[in-house]
């Protein structure tokens, strides 16, 4: 199994989604409040990662795009949850080895006064490797 | 003892491919009873009945075992050979090695060996067999449609042809069913009324038909060739004898609110009604739940009004009951209730409309007369959006997990007609897939999209919104992988169908069964499309399955085929596999009485003698021509008095011994 096929499996797994019940009617993407801000909409995250296509997906800033209202998952008439799909896809970004986001010297400049640290903490943890 | 002959079919390579068919054949030597046994590559061809007829007239045999396909494909076939030769079609068995076995099995040697121990189960029981005789009982010539839709009249019209009665029982006040309420059809758009009438009008005036309209079975009992059933005739408040259909108290009457059922609820009619005006029967009937004089016992107009006297408000439910040897069941179907598809806005606007409510909105004799008006303003809808598959091919609790079948045609259908007569109407059609599958079908399709300009858009809609007057549409194109925004006039939903809500019912009490979506289920969805499972009840129209108007007739007259086939018979072979209690070891204890799903047993006071010791006892009696050989009592008896012929307690001991040995 490739990197990517791995990547595809895990995102199936924790979305808990299956991509294969799709028909195809692109309700998610009729239905979808934010269409105008994303590259990728509902129907081709779905497409994408049946189709084993994720690297367009990890490419674009889509799934940071998606609000999460779940418009996508209530109306698709199979069942197929979207917005899960789009959201394992979202944790495979953020997950990702060798990635900081967040570098050590710029912490000092983040914090405020209304800000907890147990947020810096974590946001330290969960976006540097 | 038994000289029994085992025959194993090679099935071409189905079954020995995966079966040694030898080993089979020489393992059948060993069994007890058993006097002969070959392989042979198809045993229901002509050779191999062939073999087999010579081998119980030269080796004398007393019971043959064919190990073959299932016994629904050929026990027939076999028992049949069997007694052309003078057995008893009853000491044949046959042990299915192949659904049961070689299919199912990819290890020839565990299939070997399977098929061995179902070879020896079958010996095991034919060694217990007896000779059965058949009993007959008479066919009533007559037949029950229930349903009057198109299903219903084509099935009824060529039963009487044939020189048949046939009782229609119609649950509405008229016939007619769906196929009354549309605009025109698809392919040919000829007008419904104008072929549908006709057929209406031939039904009533036939002297083999007789149609109990505004009626419901309530009751069935008996079996094929002789059913008895219950007919409720609902009370109409006027008098058929009397009532010449004048229509003058409908106009008079004074309560003018009630929904009107034929036009979908898009207008009102009056507390007495006649449906339309080809109704059949064209009798008047007061809906009670709206007329004044039952909810304050004043008005009275429709009394006064009428001069030939028909008004009968004290008129009750009449109870029939009348006999019938087949009974053809064309409930037909609805479209869904739209009420949880919020997405769609159907219930907030009154410019969302089913296609069903469409063609009410084209039909001349509709609420508009014809003309195509929205139903909020009144106004000419410019820009119209249909939405296909509708609550059909979907997997939430609202959807239908099957097509619908017809939607994609009628779509088309509407499009096209729109497109003449109205043609500065834009034309918008949501579609998954387009399915045109039949006669000239897809052409029709083509024509909407390359004659008449109909956009047909590739997506689904997610949306509809109200919006200054206006139905804004938010739909997906995925041609062009855009989401697509419509400010529409009309949006017209082509909504899923299911069968009748009263299928189950009707199922339940026919000893029928329904599948998972309550459509009947056929005998054998590719050889038996318009029989049931049970015996004497056939299937006809939309209540099996989705389909258009070409198909059901097709399918009516097939039912209708299958049914003039029992009636020509004057009597028909019963199953000899009934239940019998034994005497001497039946308590009366009424266990098998309350199991039995036919009503066959009933109990009666017999003098026994015992071993010596005379005394009258309470003893089960099993109607043999009532009993189907369930079973259910045999299981039942506590003291194991009651038995299957031909399934013996005894029977199913040994093959069961067989099996385990
Ligand atoms: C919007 C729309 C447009 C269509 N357009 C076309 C078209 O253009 N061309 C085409 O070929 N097909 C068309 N069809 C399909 C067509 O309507 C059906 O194929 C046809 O009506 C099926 O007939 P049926 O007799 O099986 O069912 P129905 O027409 O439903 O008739 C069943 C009858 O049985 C009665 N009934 C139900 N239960 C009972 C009971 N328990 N006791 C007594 N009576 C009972 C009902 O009242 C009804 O009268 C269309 C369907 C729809 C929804
Ligand atoms: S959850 Fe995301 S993709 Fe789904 S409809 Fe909402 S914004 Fe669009
Ligand atoms: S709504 Fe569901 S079935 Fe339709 S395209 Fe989107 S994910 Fe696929
Ligand atoms: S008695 Fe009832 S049905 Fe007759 S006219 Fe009055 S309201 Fe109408
Ligand atoms: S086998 Fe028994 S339970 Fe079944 S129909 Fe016959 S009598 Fe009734």
């Amino acid at each position: 199994m490739t990197d990517l096929q791995k990547q595809i499996e895990n995102i199936k797994r924790i979305s808990g989604a299956n991509p294969e019940k799709c028909m195809r009617c692109g309700k998610c993407t009729a239905a979808c409040p934010n269409y105008s801000e994303m590259e990728y909409h509902p129907h081709q995250f779905v497409y994408f990662i049946e189709n084993g296509q994720l690297d367009r997906l990890l490419k674009s800033d889509s799934a940071f795009r998606c609000m999460t209202c779940f418009a996508c998952v209530e109306r698709c008439p199979r069942d197929v949850k979207p917005a899960k799909l789009i959201e394992a896809v979202r944790l495979t970004l953020i997950r990702r080895k060798d990635s900081n986001y967040l570098k050590p010297d710029e912490i000092p400049q983040k914090i405020d006064e209304d800000l907890p640290q147990q947020a810096i903490v974590s946001a330290f943890r969960k976006y540097t490797k | 003892m038994q000289k029994i002959g085992v025959f194993i079919c090679w099935c071409g390579s189905n079954i020995a491919a995966t079966v040694d068919v030898k080993k089979v054949a020489e393992a059948a030597l060993r069994e007890p009873g058993v006097v002969f046994s070959a392989d042979y590559q198809y045993m229901c061809s002509e050779s191999g009945q062939r073999l087999m007829k010579d081998t119980i007239k030269e080796k004398g045999l007393t019971g043959v075992v064919v190990c073959s396909c299932s016994p629904r494909m050929h026990e027939a076939t076999f028992r049949k050979a069997a007694e052309s030769c003078g057995l008893n079609p009853y000491m044949v068995e046959i042990a299915n090695i192949r659904e049961h076995c070689s299919w199912i099995h990819k290890d020839i040697e565990e299939a070997t060996e399977k098929a061995v121990i179902l070879m020896r189960a079958a010996v095991a029981k034919v060694n217990l067999n007896q000779s059965l005789t058949a009993g007959k009982s008479d066919v009533v010539k007559r037949a029950l449609v229930i349903g009057g839709g198109i299903a219903g009249i084509q099935t009824a019209l060529d039963i009487a042809e044939a020189g048949y009665e046939v009782d229609i029982v119609e649950k509405k006040p008229t016939i007619g069913g769906k196929m009354a309420e549309l605009d025109k059809t698809f392919p040919t758009l000829d007008c419904s009324a104008c072929i549908l009438t006709p057929k209406m009008v031939d039904a009533a005036a036939h002297e083999k038909i007789k149609i109990y309209a505004y009626s419901e079975v309530e009751k069935v009992s008996g079996f094929v060739g002789n059913f008895t059933a219950t007919i409720r005739k609902k009370a109409r408040y006027v008098n058929e004898n009397l009532c010449t259909g004048c229509g003058l108290c409908t106009e008079k009457c004074p309560s003018r609110k009630a929904p009107n059922e034929f036009n979908e609820g898009l207008n009102t009619r009056s507390a007495i009604y006649i449906p339309f005006a080809q109704a059949v029967p064209k009798l008047a009937v007061i809906d009670p739940a709206a007329c004044i004089h039952f909810k304050t016992g004043k008005c009275g107009l429709c009394e006064k009004t009428c001069d030939a006297k028909a008004i009968d408000y004290n008129q009750k439910d009449e109870l029939i009951e009348r006999r019938y040897g087949a009974i053809v069941v064309a409930t037909g179907f609805n479209v869904i209730k739209l009420d949880n598809f919020e997405e769609y806005g159907y219930a907030a606007n009154p410019d969302v409309i089913t296609s069903l409510e469409l063609e009410r909105l084209m039909n001349a004799a509709g609420p508009t007369g014809g003309t195509l008006l929205r139903p909020s303003d009144k106004t000419h809808p410019k820009k119209i959006v249909f939405v296909q598959c509708v609550g059909s091919r979907g997997q939430r609790p609202c959807d239908k997990p099957y097509c619908s079948k017809i939607c994609c045609m009628y779509t088309a259908k509407h499009s096209m007609l729109i497109r003449e007569k109205y043609p500065d109407t834009e034309v918008y059609v949501f579609y998954i897939d387009v399915r045109t599958p039949g006669k000239n079908f897809e052409e029709f399709y083509r024509r909407a999209v390359e004659q008449y300009g109909v956009h047909y858009i590739k997506g689904q809609v997610g949306k509809v919104a109200e919006n200054e007057g206006k139905l804004r549409v938010y739909g997906s194109d995925l041609l062009l992988n855009e989401q697509v925004v419509i400010d529409a006039d009309l949006v017209v939903l082509a909504a899923a169908i299911e069968p009748d809500e009263s299928a189950k019912k009707i199922a339940t009490m026919l000893t029928t069964s329904i599948d998972t979506n309550n459509f009947l289920t056929e005998a054998h969805p590719k050889l038996r499309p318009v029989e049931s499972a049970t015996a004497g009840i056939f299937l006809s129209g939309v209540c099996q399955g989705p389909k258009d108007i070409p198909e059901t007739v097709a399918q009516a007259s097939a039912a209708a085929v299958k049914v003039v086939g029992l009636l020509a018979k004057d009597q028909i072979t019963c199953n000899p596999c009934v239940a019998r209690s034994d005497e001497l070891l039946c308590n009366g204890c009424s266990a098998c009485e309350k199991v039995c799903p036919y009503g066959a047993i009933s109990y009666m006071d017999k003098e026994v003698n015992d071993h010596g010791k005379r005394e009258v006892r309470r003893l089960a009696y099993v109607n043999e021509a009532v009993c189907q050989g369930c079973g259910a009592c045999t299981v039942a008896c506590p003291s194991g008095a009651m038995d299957l012929k031909g399934f013996t307690n005894k029977q199913i001991m040994a093959e069961v011994d067989a099996i385990c040995r």
